[in-house]
């Protein structure tokens, strides 16, 4: 499988990320070669095999049901780049 | 070089507790030796402030003959922990002035045992990275150079910042974190001593997150005993990490020199890679004779998957990193470029704020994760990652450790590989497979190449088995007597 430019564009949309124009031809190039490369899996044959779901095997751990009560606040929105009132502050999103 | 930043930690330590030194001098011949040592590019905040305060707190504890088994070691920390009220960027520019208002565990569980902090140390863009090129704050420099050639190389990466400032001699130990090598590679281009444990052994909390089932701390040292006490402070259970594992905690120290008489020790035929170069290959047969002589019994053994592995890690840490640097958008912390709508914003801001290779990387992930193509290749990815971890699993009810070159050159010149990300995933051929199956690494100079730059060898122990592990390095560091160190050129 390859990626083409429209399908880099639509990576990068789902991403979040701005990708000028000029920049796709690369990035094409780039994931298409690393893509290529992975590609080796193929050879491999996985039937009747689990995917791993955790590296070490290891119980589920279980917690007291009880909620904790922390004002953090000011603590959680002192790093953001706009906050008004311990709320973030955004572009508007709803008209 | 200050005759006190010879000591290691151990030797610190014990002259610490016996009153020959003070924290105070020991910390401020560390800030001497970091002013002296910028041209390396190691540390991307120093906080000689905050070092002294604790020093002095030390200094106090030690007089009343109180104190933890850290108490008054200066420490360097990868800029990936989160430490409270200091600047944890990541080295990534998406990160610009965020000041965590907490602490990560394991750094916290360092203070906890009275060590002191010097600053943050540079590493690749979210630990993203082979040779810490990656870095927003630019390349960190190899204190070590080939012989008669002041070329400029890597100090291996993600970790560079730690590899780096523990040979220069520009802290006692550091921090550190491993995904697919980024403590054991670095360890093996600075001629020091690197340990990832186990998947679970050390909390990751308030560790900026790469690929949440590969990550693991570890520390990056000068030798194998000092590897051993700063694991023993860095490890444990931790109820904010749920994948942290509650077993008691051992006190590693106390496993070496338990010598290595009939430990059995794999050698894995399949690292036997094409092309690896010739010097690699006879450090590894030194090493077999190493082990051998000590009283190890040497059996060949089969890791059949062996060469997927790299692959494998190139499916699964991009769909992870993808899924975890979602949370960077300009909202809560860091860089905001504003932008006509929410949106707007959310693409400028991460394609402002991500380098080249995490911008890869998240394209990587968001693509092998999107709809149609999950199953080809993610699901598939964690099914070749069954296998790997069987093969280990395979092969340690035959032996107790695996003995493998860490990495297959020694460490490359700045700028010579970053045109060609393959060539530079390549480099963690030896490490990535023992992130896959969560299993605990250590790196140990063993020998310089023909140019005089530092080799590791790598032994894979079982999992939560570290002190076999760490016996058998100490065996091999003992057979080794890697004596060689860098000259102090970046202090001209």
């Amino acid at each position: 499988m390859s990626v083409d430019q429209k399908t880099v564009r639509h990576i990068a949309r789902l991403a979040r990320i701005a990708v000028r124009d000029d920049e796709l031809e690369a990035l094409e190039k780039e994931l298409n070669g690393i893509l290529d490369w992975v590609e080796q899996l193929g050879e491999v044959d996985v039937e009747g095999v689990e995917p791993m779901t955790s590296a070490v095997e290891v119980a589920m751990k279980m917690r007291d049901d009880v909620a904790v009560v922390q004002d953090l606040q000011k603590e959680v929105t002192r790093n953001a780049p706009g906050a008004e009132d311990g709320f973030y502050v955004v572009p508007k999103v709803v008209e | 070089m200050s005759e006190l930043t010879k000591l290691t930690l151990a030797a610190a330590r014990d002259a610490l507790k016996k009153k020959e030194i003070s924290a105070v001098e020991l910390t401020g011949a560390y800030l001497a030796e970091m002013a002296a040592g910028t041209a390396l590019n190691t540390y991307v905040t120093v906080t000689a402030e905050k070092s002294m305060e604790m020093a002095k707190a030390s200094d106090a504890r030690l007089a009343k003959g109180a104190g933890g088994a850290l108490e008054g070691l200066p420490l360097g920390i990868k800029d990936l922990f989160c430490t409270k009220d200091v600047l944890t960027t990541a080295s990534s520019h998406i990160l610009d002035g965020f000041r965590p208002p907490y602490e990560s565990t394991v750094t916290a569980n360092l203070w906890r045992d009275g060590a002191v902090m010097l600053g943050k140390l540079n590493n690749d863009e979210f630990a993203m990275g082979s040779s810490n090129e990656t870095s927003f704050y630019g390349p960190v420099v190899n204190p070590w150079r080939r012989k008669g050639d002041a070329t400029r190389l890597v100090p291996g990466g993600s970790s560079g910042g730690s590899s780096a400032a523990v040979a220069a001699k520009l802290c006692l130990a550091a921090t550190a974190t491993d995904t697919g090598g980024s403590i054991r590679q670095p360890a093996a281009f600075t001629g020091t001593v690197g340990i990832k444990p186990t998947y679970g052994r050390c909390s990751r909390w308030g560790i900026v997150a790469f690929a949440s089932s590969l990550d693991q701390a570890g520390p990056i040292t000068r030798d194998v005993r000092d590897a051993a006490i700063m694991l023993t402070s860095m490890a444990g259970h931790d109820e904010k990490d749920t994948t942290s594992v509650d077993r008691p905690v051992p006190d590693y120290e106390a496993a070496l020199g338990q010598g290595v008489k009939g430990l059995r020790v794999g050698i894995p035929k399949e690292y036997r890679v094409d092309g690896m170069p010739a010097e690699i290959d006879a450090l590894w047969s030194r090493g077999i004779e190493w082990l051998k002589a000590a009283g190890a019994e040497i059996k060949e053994v089969s890791l059949p998957h062996t060469k997927y592995a790299l692959p494998t890690y190139y499916i699964v840490a991009p769909a992870e990193c993808s899924s975890n640097l979602a949370r960077y958008d300009g909202v809560r912390y860091g860089l905001r470029v504003e932008g006509r709508d929410i949106t707007d914003m959310y693409e400028k801001t991460r394609a402002a704020g991500f380098g080249a290779e995490v911008r890869r990387r998240v394209l990587m992930g968001t693509y092998v994760l999107s709809a149609g193509y999950y199953d080809a290749y993610y699901l598939k990815a964690q099914k070749v990652r069954t296998l790997i971890a069987r093969d280990f699993a395979a092969a340690f009810a035959d032996v107790d450790v695996l003995l493998t070159p860490t990495a297959p050159s020694a460490a490359f010149g700045i700028g010579e590989k970053t045109d060609d990300p393959l060539s530079m995933y390549l480099n963690d051929v030896f490490t990535v497979p023992v992130n896959l199956a969560g299993l605990p690494g250590i790196s140990v100079p063993a020998g310089l190449s023909s140019d005089g730059l530092p080799l590791g060898l790598q032994l894979i122990g079982r999992t939560f088995d570290e002190e076999t592990l760490l016996r058998a390095a100490y065996a091999v560091e003992q057979a080794a007597d890697f004596k060689a160190a860098p000259e102090a050129w970046w202090k001209a």
